[in-house]
């Protein structure tokens, strides 16, 4: 087990080559979360894959080309020169298959992606025939030799996020409209072939430097993960970018130190597992479209609608042992409510319970029968209101059979505002009865028994 | 009499010259694959007109707009808005997309989306301005969403969305819009709040072309009508040429006893 002042070491970066890595592998993160972002909302995640696997024959065609020159083909300059190329060339090809033919989206991204890998391969196959070959060491590139990278990866991983952040800073707004709305953006006159390929060139330089890092494979991860984490907790999409490329950034700054206690453990891999974290606990727990949010979300309508549903029920109940004058309270059998609606008896008890809390309801004596209060009553009364009001606009404007309106009406009262009832009121002022508030019901009212 | 019948085809030439027309359509021809979608249209939109493009699926409305946007490859033909190219006068145009054709889960407010109306004048790498905030809440105000500015556009109903892009093309304070189905699966409210902001528009000296899907609202919406299946069946002022004859002559069988029922009952 590492020691404590280990730890410390790795995390704050004493160490110069700790330093180097962890700090190139937070810029590739942060550059990845930020590009991820955008291929995200512009249904592009998958051409991050196609890209990144086909970097693999660029990897393999410049060594070889190298050593048929004479070189020894270890520029790593040269080598991700060679992984620009053939990644572009695959995104061309993509979008060539998509324009020019029947096939979609991802077919196409399906054939280039596996074709390239495959050229991939067989070229490594090759290359280990070769004489030169057997130092070639290509393979790194498939899963990433993040302990390997020097002080020039370093500058060359800082000037491109400097370059998709600046992109990102300036271009947001075309960026924004191109992933949202293409045909408005090219009614405005913008040539959004253009902007696309700008993001895809990006895209291809991120994944290119990351190449070394986190390898081809995992690199993708590292361009979606970070983006879909993010989306759980905002719907914003300049805080979305800013979350993304946070979660990129503290992945790889906690992947790679964690990795370094451990020397058998791949960096990329470990980064790829973190990021990975960062998505399943955003599915779970983000505020804002979390697994969790939305239940408790949908759990609060259950309980508001079942609110309302036992109180309209109590209110119609009263009305109808009453019809003409006004509403007497009295204490209505439990029997008689349970006839108003399918609800099982727990959920009738469970909302029982929270309409006493409430005050709104009277304890239920032992006989099981149940009691408005004054505030019950008018809640009640109000909201029975709003049910009607809806009912007669959905009759009067919707052209809904008014056999069906009573169950439509159950579930937009409940969705829509005060506000819009407001609208109905005025609309349908000619429908309320004179003398009362509450416009009679368009449909007859089934008494229960 | 010599004189007045010169002044008579003065009048004639100024009608037909294309720089006072808003969209002169000539000869045009789209194709995706091999097939033409619309063929050899030929249409002049005089100013100031409420117009509907109607027509059965599949007949190429939404195509023959997007080839006056520029926004497909044409085959042939030219498309002239105000006597010149599209890209020279898109400042002029406002766009109104299909409402499906967007995600609705995207991460953008209201005001966000309206303001992408003013994206064509702030031009490139400038920042949406306090202007362009107050210009789309005041458009937002005559859709009557203002209340909804900040929500973000997943929360929207359907007649809202719609109303969102509505507001969006009017920040493009624009001479002639181009608006691809408006009333597809909105509420009635909404429906006639549409069409009189339509009315509005035209009352302004706009021209307005809306692709439309509903006959029986089609004499009671606009004043010109393009009957159009592949080809422009017949163009015109409503009254004149939404009848019957047209009618079958653009539909074929598709226009069902049911449809042509429901048509004689809202003309008379």
């Amino acid at each position: 087990m590492p020691e404590l002042a280990d730890i410390r070491n790795v995390l704050f970066l004493y160490d110069y080559n700790t330093r180097l890595v962890v700090l190139s592998t937070m810029l590739l993160g942060c550059a990845c979360g930020l590009m991820g972002g955008f291929l995200l909302l512009r249904k592009r995640s998958l051409m991050g894959d196609t890209l990144s696997h086909a970097t693999l024959p660029g990897v393999a065609l410049a060594f070889i080309l190298a050593v048929a020159l004479g070189g020894d083909g270890k520029s790593l300059h040269f080598l991700l020169s060679g992984a620009a190329i053939t990644g572009l060339l695959s995104c061309w090809a993509v979008l060539f298959i998509r324009n020019n033919t029947r096939i979609k989206d991802d077919a196409a991204m399906g054939i280039v992606l596996s074709v390239s890998f495959g050229a991939g391969v067989a070229l490594l196959g090759l290359i280990q025939n070769m004489p030169e070959g057997s130092s070639a060491g290509l393979e790194s590139f498939i899963y990433g030799k993040t302990a390997s990278m020097v002080l020039s990866d370093f500058r060359i991983l800082f000037l491109i996020t400097l370059c998709v952040l600046a992109c990102t800073l300036l271009l947001f707004k075309e960026f924004r409209l191109l992933c949202f709305d293409e045909g408005f953006a090219g009614a405005l006159g913008w040539r959004v072939r253009y902007l696309d390929v700008l993001l895809l060139a990006l895209v291809t330089a991120v994944t290119v430097t990351g190449l070394q890092a986190v390898g081809l494979i995992l690199i993708i991860s590292f361009l979606i993960s970070p983006a879909a984490a993010a989306r759980f907790w905002t719907n914003q999409l300049d805080r979305l970018l800013l979350l993304s490329a946070l979660i990129g950034g503290v992945s790889a700054w906690l992947g790679a130190s964690l990795s370094a206690f451990f020397p058998r453990l791949p960096a990329g891999a470990v980064i790829v597992l973190v990021a990975t974290t960062f998505f399943i606990v955003s599915m779970l727990v983000g505020s804002e479209r979390g697994l969790l949010i939305r239940h408790l979300r949908l759990r609060q309508l259950k309980i508001r609608m079942g609110r309302q549903h036992l109180l309209r029920a109590l209110y119609e109940i009263l009305e109808g042992i009453r019809p003409e004058g006004d509403i007497v309270l009295r204490a209505v059998p439990l029997i008689q409510i349970r006839g108003r609606r399918t609800w099982t008896d727990s959920h009738l008890r469970a909302y029982i319970r929270r309409a006493c809390k409430e005050g709104l309801i009277e304890t239920p004596t032992f006989d099981g029968s149940i009691r408005l209060t004054e505030i019950g009553l008018e809640e009640a009364a109000l909201m029975t209101r709003n049910h009607r009001l809806w009912e007669l606009y959905l009759i009067e404007y919707a052209d809904v059979a008014s056999s069906r309106v009573d169950r439509d009406a159950d579930r937009v009262e409940h969705v829509l505002g005060q506000e819009i009832v407001k609208s109905l009121e005025s609309k349908l002022q000619t429908y309320q009865s004179a003398g009362s508030l509450i416009p009679k019901s368009p449909h007859p009212i089934v008494l229960g028994d | 009499m010599n004189t007045r019948n010169k002044v008579i085809i003065k009048e004639k030439d100024l009608e037909l010259d294309p720089s006072l027309q808003p969209l002169t359509i000539r000869d045009l021809t789209v194709s995706y694959n091999r097939k033409p979608v619309i063929w050899d249209i030929d249409l002049s939109i005089p100013k100031g007109h409420l117009v509907g493009i109607v027509g059965p699926n599949g007949a190429g409305k939404s195509t023959l707009i997007k080839a006056c946007l520029d926004l497909v490859p044409r085959t042939s033909g030219e498309v002239m808005i105000y006597g010149k190219t599209y890209h020279k006068e898109r400042r002029r145009v406002g766009y109104v997309p299909q409402r499906e054709s967007v995600d609705w889960d995207f991460p953008v407010s209201v005001l966000d989306v309206v303001a992408m109306g003013t994206y064509g004048r702030l031009g490139w790498m400038r920042r949406v301005s306090k202007l362009s905030k107050a210009l789309s809440m005041e458009a937002l105000d005559r859709v009557g969403l203002v209340d909804y500015a900040n929500r973000q556009i997943s929360q929207l109903s359907g007649g809202q969305q719609q109303r969102t892009f509505l507001a969006r093309a009017l920040v493009q304070d624009a001479d002639i819009y181009f608006m691809d189905e408006p009333f597809s699966s909105v509420d009635a409210a909404t429906e006639r709040a549409i069409v009189q902001l339509l009315k509005d528009l035209k009352k302004l000296g706009k021209t307005v072309i809306v692709v439309h899907h509903d006959l029986s609202t089609v004499s009671q919406y606009f004043d010109w009508t393009v009957l159009l299946n592949m080809r422009v069946v017949s163009a015109g002022p409503t009254e004149e040429v939404f009848n019957q004859d047209n009618l079958r002559r653009t539909y074929g069988g598709k226009l069902t006893l049911l449809t042509q029922a429901a048509n004689e009952i809202a003309r008379n």
